[in-house]
């Protein structure tokens, strides 16, 4: 068996673990200067065209309403994959050209946007209709009610889901490897090429994926304590 | 002061308020009684726009509201101000503490300067007795501490006009007291005040009349005393038998 005959045989554990230690610098600045960056912004340009859909959504005005249910479902109703695909390799047909990252980030953006908004529209529609009332009562415009009253709290009901949100587009990222940025499972990817470690090094990259969002789902926890000081009823 | 003209409030096919009439001085306290869905939360409600009436027209002063006619939201965020709401289940804003709760008009409304407006939060609590509460979130706070802090949030906005839906109508019955005293306080100052209760104690101490409301229409209007001990109309009647156990 595999494990037995690497347990067998010493130069070739010590070559696996030199392979290992050599790949570990090139997975960790795949991590650090594609994957978390392309998540990360991805994700802020999403939850601010999340937020925007939502309100969309919920507002009287049938077009915008219109609107945002159609990309919401046209987002949700494709996959990722191919909506990265569509960007990357299709757009030129258009002559519209985009670097890989560039396009990984509007394809993620646009994923995080729609998903999320579903978020957050539930959690503006679970806060109470007393709160809105509560400030029109004391003079509010509906835009000062929303900033001050409804999307603070709202903002507390949504942390836990979209902190699952943020945690799954981390691990979407690989799918960028799909279109030629070089993130971390890209990087895996390439070392394998040379060295045919396949097993040692996607298990490498999983390792990492799974130490980052091990970190991350702690923040997470952090923050929902900090935003618990207070309980809604 | 306050003047309401035929004012009608239809929810789909449901008319909820058929046609009401009144003149409220200023300094006047208003108490009104009536059955459950007899239509004063909602013509609470519609004097304050956060129902828009079917028709009809209000005015409080100088502005006049006639809804035959659409209005821009920047007339009834006006109108609005003018009057102060204080609800059946209090609606405090939960990520604030108290003074946040109360300085929260001011500031974002009438974007007033923070630390003139603290002051006067801080006055406004001290009045309705939580002054030792400034910075306790409503959660904390009991009931009848939360319903206060609802007052002094209303009032932070200098309101021509309290209207009160039911205050203490959610509170444990030794916390009513609190509450009431807070309004009869109001009431001896001098404020103009529409009140929803049927805390017959509180009609009698401090209403200059009470209107009793049946579907809709008002049916019959006097003077406290005259209406719980003498009441001229056999709907008036039978209701508060109902209510005076
Ligand atoms: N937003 C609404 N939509 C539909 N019907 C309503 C609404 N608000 C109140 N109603 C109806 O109007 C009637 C009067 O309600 P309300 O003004 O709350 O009565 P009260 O406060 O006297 O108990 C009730 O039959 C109630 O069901
Ligand atoms: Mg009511």
């Amino acid at each position: 068996m595999y494990l037995n005959s690497i347990f067998a045989d010493p130069v070739k554990l010590e070559r696996l673990i030199s392979i290992a230690e050599s790949s570990l610098l090139p997975l960790l600045k795949g991590a650090l200067f594609y994957t978390l960056p392309l998540a990360i912004i991805s994700f802020i340009i999403g939850i601010i065209l999340a937020v925007l859909t939502a309100l969309a959504r919920i507002s009287s005005l049938k077009i915008l309403k219109g609107i945002a249910r159609f990309y919401v479902s046209a987002i949700r109703g494709t996959p990722l994959l191919v909506q990265l695909y569509i960007l990357f390799y299709g757009l030129p047909n258009l002559g519209i050209m985009i670097d890989p990252f560039p396009a990984a980030v509007i394809g993620f953006s646009l994923s995080v946007g729609a998903y999320s908004s579903e978020i957050i529209r539930a959690a503006i529609l679970s806060i109470p209709k007393g709160q809105w009332e509560a400030g029109s009562s004391i003079g509010m415009t509906y835009s000062q009610n929303l900033k001050r009253i409804i999307l603070p709290q709202a903002t507390r009901v949504s942390i836990p889901p979209l902190s699952n949100s943020f945690i799954g587009l981390v691990k979407d990222t690989s799918l960028a490897s799909t279109i030629l940025v070089t993130e971390m499972f890209r990087k895996a990817q390439e070392i394998v090429a040379t060295t045919y470690e396949v097993l040692l090094l996607y298990t490498e990259a999983a390792l990492i994926y799974w130490v980052i969002c091990f970190i991350l789902s702690i923040i997470q926890q952090r923050i929902e304590v900090r935003l618990d000081r207070y309980v809604t009823r | 002061m306050i003047s309401v003209k035929g004012l009608y409030k239809q929810f789909d096919k449901l008319e909820v308020l058929k046609g009401l009439d009144l003149e409220i001085e200023r300094g006047k306290v208003i108490v009104l009684i009536g059955p459950s869905g007899s239509g004063k939360t909602t013509f609470l409600r519609c004097l304050n726009v956060l129902e828009t009436p079917t028709k009809g027209v209000i005015s409080i002063d100088d502005e006049t509201l006639d809804f035959s006619n659409p209005i821009s939201n920047k007339r009834v965020a006006s109108f609005r101000r003018q009057t102060g709401m204080v609800f059946q289940s209090y609606n405090l804003f939960p990520h604030m503490t108290a003074l946040e709760n109360v300085m929260e008009g001011p500031v974002t409304v009438k974007k007033e300067s923070k630390d003139v407006v603290r002051q006067r939060a801080e006055a406004l609590l001290n009045k309705v007795g939580l002054g030792d509460k400034l910075d306790y979130y409503p959660f904390q706070l009991s009931g009848g501490q939360q319903q206060r802090v609802g007052i002094a949030r209303a009032l932070a906005m200098d309101p021509k006009v309290m209207l009160f839906d039911e205050p203490t109508s959610a509170l444990d019955p030794e916390l009513v007291g609190e509450v009431l005293k807070v309004m009869k306080d109001l009431a001896n100052e001098g404020m103009t005040m529409v009140v929803v209760t049927h805390e017959m104690r509180f009609a009698k101490e401090a209403a200059d009349e009470v209107l009793f409301l049946d579907q809709g229409v008002i049916v019959e209007r006097g003077k406290p005393e005259q209406i719980f001990s003498n009441p001229k109309e056999a709907r008036t009647k039978q209701f508060l038998s109902l209510i005076e156990k």
